[in-house]
């Protein structure tokens, strides 16, 4: 497929004249009571992994959200290749090249899988790449969901999403994603919820993104599946970062060993901003 | 012991039309289009067989047939309007400007009208496109309700009196077969319209909006689009009425014309504006049907769509569609 070529030349053209391609500085997030995000602040490279561990509730999805634009920050700001995108409706980030996915899955229930891609075939980030006539984009669908694992021709892609297992779901959420041919691509959570088995299967086709070279922020659970894979794993506790670094220096420290034993044992406060790692 | 069964099978032509196939014979072929001929057919050569009395029933049927119709349309893209009243004030008011002060024939004014009223209407409910669910509804309840006020107050476009001495239409036949030509079309037109990738946005955006605005899609911007449609598709039935009654006034804005295609879409089968027709067609008749009970006549009418919506909740459409695609035989079971 040529379809990553055709991408906005303008964008891809211009570089990202000495910006970090993104940067979140000092970002907070209050819910009534609730600090779901307090003051974080990192810089993702061009091309890079960044795994993103917590125990739950320490704000991962929030911090996503602040990202995408789903949800308005009470502090702080995101840059993406040096323009802020901290004010912007969710629909334009997603247009400059930030695409996600939700830890909720919710497809049309109704419709078959390969129709739940139309919407992101209709994006008006991919729109003029697809062909206007009725009926073109069911083939680019079909070739995007063989690509995350639809076996062409064990018709699962004709089904409705709503007679599809668990793992054929997430990897729709995957294929949605990817048609939208964005720089930055958001994981949340896409590996919970499935076996080993799956896991495994779904690494290759992140593996294969990251060759094209996309960039990667994946939240996850499953450890071991993502310190496999990140180039740099960053810890929020009680919406805070407590760690950022390779993933195998990350786990040595005892901020972010205590948060997740605090978290297993339902211990009470364990975020002291004294033992905050650099 | 056998013992003797209904068994009921789905033709399997059905599955066949579902994607692009050969037609084999001539049967097959009126098959598929039986549905979408008969329609056409009864438009055509129905109202010549009609009493004057009944042709009148028939505009009706045309002019609800419009509005349950662009009520379903919003449906499709999760916006409840319980003011289809605004949108047939609005064209039929813009009808009456139109011929009043300028005086524009009403083949100019109708289309005009449509188009204006679709746009005051849009532009009125733009600040609250945001609301969802019953807030979107109740304020397109008020206001209908509202405008009246307005202008029985400030008595602007002749206030309580209305204009009358419009232009009429040119013969009654003009007249029958532009609004069921136009409900026709728009059927036919907006079918089309929700089977495509379009369509597929609206209904994306009923079901689930943030995964429309996670593809980069302004939600907004085709929630007003469908919103103008849906305002200019009631604006003409009410720019058409204009020209039948030769007189516009406060009661283009009633709850008639917010309440009957709400029922029309219902007992019909919301969903492919099919059902929204048919409905309209089944319930505009009734109506008048029942004149003849006098006081009770809502009341029978009430029962007639509680029964219905109870016997059919599927919608009329969907089932007679279901029934159509199948054939039923006796079969021996042991
Ligand atoms: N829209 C919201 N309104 C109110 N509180 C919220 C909202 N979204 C998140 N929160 C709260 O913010 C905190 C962080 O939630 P968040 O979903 O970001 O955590 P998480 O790290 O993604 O957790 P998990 O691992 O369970 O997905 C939680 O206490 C949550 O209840
Ligand atoms: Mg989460």
């Amino acid at each position: 497929m040529d379809r990553v070529d055709g991408v906005d030349p303008v964008d891809q053209r211009r570089d990202d004249d000495g910006h970090p391609f993104l940067r979140v500085e000092g970002l907070g997030k209050r819910f009534g009571g609730i600090q779901a995000v307090a003051d974080v602040s990192l810089d993702l490279a061009r091309g890079e992994l960044l795994g993103i561990i917590g125990p739950n509730g320490s704000g991962k999805t929030t911090l996503v959200n602040l990202i995408s634009g789903f949800v308005r920050p009470s502090a702080g700001e995101v840059r993406f290749r040096g323009r802020r995108i901290d004010r912007m409706p969710p629909h334009r980030i997603v247009r400059l090249g930030i695409a996600r996915t939700f830890q909720m899955v919710r497809p049309f229930y109704e419709l078959p899988a390969y129709k739940n891609m139309i919407i992101p075939l209709f994006s008006p980030r991919v729109r003029g790449l697809v062909g206007g006539k009725y009926g073109d984009r069911d083939a680019v669908a079909l070739d995007l969901l063989e690509e995350v694992g639809f076996e062409r021709d064990a018709f699962v892609a004709y089904k409705p999403a709503g007679a599809l297992p668990q793992g054929y779901l997430k990897r729709l959420e995957l294929a949605k994603a990817m048609a939208l041919e964005p720089e930055l691509l958001i994981l949340d959570e896409l590996f919970s919820g499935l076996s080993l088995a799956e896991v495994a299967s779904i690494v290759p086709i992140i593996e294969k993104l990251r060759q094209g070279g996309m960039t990667l922020i994946m939240i996850e659970h499953r450890l071991r599946e993502l310190f496999r894979i990140a180039d740099r794993v960053v810890v929020l506790n009680h919406g805070r970062k407590i760690a950022d670094g390779p993933p195998a220096a990350v786990m040595e420290m005892d901020a972010v060993k205590s948060a997740y034993l605090g978290a297993a044992a339902e211990t009470a406060e364990t975020s002291d901003p004294e033992t905050e790692a650099p | 012991m056998t013992e003797r069964r209904r068994e009921r099978i789905d033709r399997g032509i059905k599955k066949r039309s579902e994607d692009v196939f050969a037609l084999a014979s001539w049967r097959e072929m009126l098959y598929l289009a039986g549905p979408r001929l008969l329609p056409v057919a009864l438009v055509l050569f129905l109202p010549p067989l009609l009493s004057p009395y009944w042709q009148k029933v028939m505009l009706s049927v045309g002019v609800f047939g419009l509005l349950a119709v662009s009520w379903d349309l919003l449906a499709q893209a999760g916006m409840i309007s319980l003011g289809q009243a605004l949108f047939f004030g609005m064209g039929a008011y813009g009808a009456g400007l139109l011929d009043r002060y300028l005086g524009m024939p009403p083949f100019l004014s109708l289309p005009i009208a449509a188009v204006l009223g679709g746009l005051v209407s849009t532009l009125l409910l733009l600040p609250v496109l945001r609301l969802r669910g019953i807030y979107f509804s109740m304020v397109t309840l008020i206001l209908p309700l509202m405008l009246v006020r307005v202008i029985e107050a400030t008595k602007i476009f002749g206030g309580t009196e209305g204009l009358s001495g419009l232009t009429p239409w040119p013969s009654v036949w003009v007249e029958m077969y532009l609004i069921l030509g136009a409900l026709l079309a728009a059927l036919f037109g907006f079918r089309r319209m929700l089977a495509a990738d379009y369509g597929l946005v609206l209904k994306g955006i009923r079901d689930n909006d943030r995964s429309v605005t996670s593809a980069g899609i302004n939600i907004y911007v085709y929630k007003a689009q469908a919103l103008f449609i849906a305002a200019a598709v009631g604006g003409f039935a009410g720019a058409f009425m204009t020209h039948v009654y030769l007189f516009v006034g406060m009661p283009v804005f009633a709850l008639d014309y917010s309440i009957l295609p709400i029922a029309a879409a219902v007992v019909g089968g919301p969903g492919g504006l099919a059902g929204a027709t048919l409905g309209a067609a089944i319930l505009v008749p009734l109506s008048e049907a029942l004149r003849g009970f006098g006081g009770l006549r809502i009341v029978f009418y009430g029962v007639f769509l509680v029964v219905f919506i109870v016997a059919v909740p599927e919608g009329i459409f969907s089932f007679v569609r279901r029934k159509y695609h199948q054939f039923e035989r006796w079969v021996e079971v042991d």
